[in-house]
């Protein structure tokens, strides 16, 4: 499988001196469900506006489907579709319309087979003919998707594209773009809901600050960084002094309340659940409840950007 | 070259002006007969001095021409301008077109509405006068160079405006004084000496001036020279529209 992107060392540096990325590399493999996750303010948007060409790099290469996007801006913009974070609309037309012209700037004359297609997957036929001002918030959404599959890209990037679309349709928008995504389309993601990205994608990557964490498959990020934990419960209040904290140790134990919590490690695809259990015991007693919890991708999210920002 | 996305934008363009004809077509052909119907009282059957022409008559070309480029500058401003305020700049930014197709299809709108606009005010303002065309090539020369460098002005100033204020600024302290002072309402003949050399450094007034001379025959100018200066300010706005939007000035920063 080839490589759909290829990022090394992206930087940017607006106008007003805020850094947006700091040396960004990232590799984007070809036919993948990729997520890009990272928090607020991390860089996110910034890469994406720079592969759309709506914002300028300040240093570094990308290298797409092959090409150098800066030098074969022409071929490349016909390979990608791009949904923007912001919605953006034409006030003058209507979606049909709105297709039309889009398919036509990419030098595609209109194939009206497949706008009523997308027009129909998106649940907008009914308002082909409406001004787009008269549309919904969600609507535009969707209308931005389709713009961005009408000229039938090989790689599609999302930038956060279900925000305030209601959770019915997200799970259809979905459904779409894995058949896309299984009919050889890259698809490159950006989500604040990390369990559709946990759900949907097979590979992920993590930045902050301008700068690349992480990036492996979804299933050897949750796999080898995911770590779960035991959580036993006990009739009264539990308190971890200083003294069964270093007993221990290897579990990292905390307590709220009635309830204790400790992490589990994975050797070789086993966990220490037995020797956790086994010592948990021995220090606090039986327990009324035990329940053992994955870490999910948020919390591994989480710890990952927390670890960088220590 | 991108021939169907270049020709897809120009429509695209056009469209949105005659989307809304009242604001873009019929408006300007009001204001322009009010004009007319405001200085044929007040100035009456009056000359104008030197040049043997009654004055109504040479109002007509002036205010055809004037509005041509109020229009042309107001197609493509207000189109980017728009498009920043939607945030829909960007679908143009992703197509894959080239700066020189992007500037091309601006321009040719530009050229369009003013084309449309300038049809309109003639075969509206012509039946009240007995004037007729002297210089067909003086008119399409005039007519289209000064719908380009006034689209394309209209062009770098939706790329220079981060909002409404800075092209109100635009349009009300340079673009307004420029059009009102170059020889639209009067001839520069009337003018003091000094004020007639000044007159030569605004551009506008070789578009009017020549314009004009295509209908009257009459003009305050020597053609051979005015065609050259408009040639070159016609090339050196199309370039630097071209050159602007290919660096993405203001609007990839």
């Amino acid at each position: 499988m080839g490589i759909a992107l290829e990022v090394k060392q992206l930087t940017k540096t607006y106008n007003n001196g805020k850094k947006a990325l700091e040396g960004v590399d990232l590799s984007v493999p070809e036919g993948s469900f990729f997520a890009l996750l990272g928090p607020n303010g991390a860089g996110k948007s910034s890469l994406i506006n720079i592969l759309a060409d709506t914002v300028k790099p300040s240093s570094g290469q990308v290298t797409f489907l092959g090409k150098d996007l800066f030098t074969e801006r022409r071929w490349c913009k016909k390979q990608l579709g791009v949904v923007p974070q912001e919605i953006a609309f034409d006030p003058f037309f209507a979606p049909r319309d709105i297709l039309k012209i889009m398919s036509g700037m990419f030098g595609v004359k209109p194939d009206m087979k497949w706008i009523d297609e997308l027009l129909e997957r998106l649940e907008l036929s009914e308002h082909a003919k409406k001004n787009a001002r008269q549309l919904s918030g969600g609507m535009r959404r969707r209308l931005l998707v389709a713009q961005a599959l009408v000229h039938k890209p090989k790689v599609v990037i999302l930038d956060e594209p279900t925000a305030g679309v209601d959770v019915e349709l997200r799970k259809r928008l979905w459904g779409f773009m894995r058949e896309l995504n299984a009919a050889g389309t890259t698809i490159l993601l950006t989500t604040h809901y990390l369990e559709e990205a946990e759900e949907l994608c097979d590979h992920v990557a993590i930045i902050n600050q301008g700068k690349l964490l992480t990036s492996q498959s979804m299933k050897g990020l949750l796999d080898n960084v995911g770590s779960s934990s035991l959580v036993l419960e006990y009739p009264e209040e539990r308190i971890v002094s200083t003294d069964i904290e270093q007993k221990l140790a290897d579990f990292s134990p905390r307590s709220q309340g009635n309830k204790v919590t400790l992490c589990l490690k994975k050797t070789d695809g086993h966990t220490n659940f037995n020797d956790a259990y086994q010592a948990a015991l021995a220090t606090f007693g039986e327990a009324t409840s035990v329940n053992i919890q994955d870490e999910d991708l948020e919390d591994v999210f989480l710890r990952i950007t927390h670890e960088n920002q220590t | 070259m991108n021939w169907y996305g270049c020709w897809t934008l120009y429509s695209r363009e056009s469209r949105r002006f005659l989307n809304v004809k009242m604001q873009t077509i019929v408006a300007p052909a009001l204001t322009a007969i009010m004009y007319l119907i405001v200085f044929r009282y007040a100035m009456g059957a009056r000359s104008v001095p030197d040049l043997d022409v009654p004055y109504f008559e040479f109002l007509i070309p002036g205010l055809v021409m004037m509005a041509m480029m109020q229009n042309a500058f107001a197609n493509t401003s207000s189109s980017i301008m728009v498009g920043k305020l939607m945030n829909m700049q960007i679908f143009l930014m992703m197509a894959p077109l080239s700066a020189f197709e992007v500037t091309l299809a601006f321009l040719g709108a530009a050229v369009t509405r003013a084309a449309i606009v300038a049809v309109v005010l003639l075969l509206v303002l012509v039946p009240f006068s007995d004037m007729h065309i002297e210089h067909v090539w003086m008119i399409l020369f005039y007519g289209v160079c000064g719908s380009i460098i006034m689209g394309g002005m209209g062009m770098i100033g939706g790329m220079w405006s981060k909002t409404f204020d800075d092209m109100a600024l635009l349009n009300n302290f340079i673009i307004m004084p420029l059009t009102f002072l170059s020889g639209v309402f009067y001839s520069v003949k009337q003018l003091p000496e000094s004020w007639q050399a000044v007159n030569h450094f605004n551009p506008f007034f070789y578009l009017i001036d020549g314009f004009r001379h295509g209908f009257l025959n009459v003009g305050d100018t020597d053609p051979s020279q005015a065609v050259l200066i408009v040639s070159l300010a016609t090339v050196t706005t199309m370039f630097a529209c071209w050159q602007l939007w290919r660096t993405g000035w203001r609007l990839k920063d």
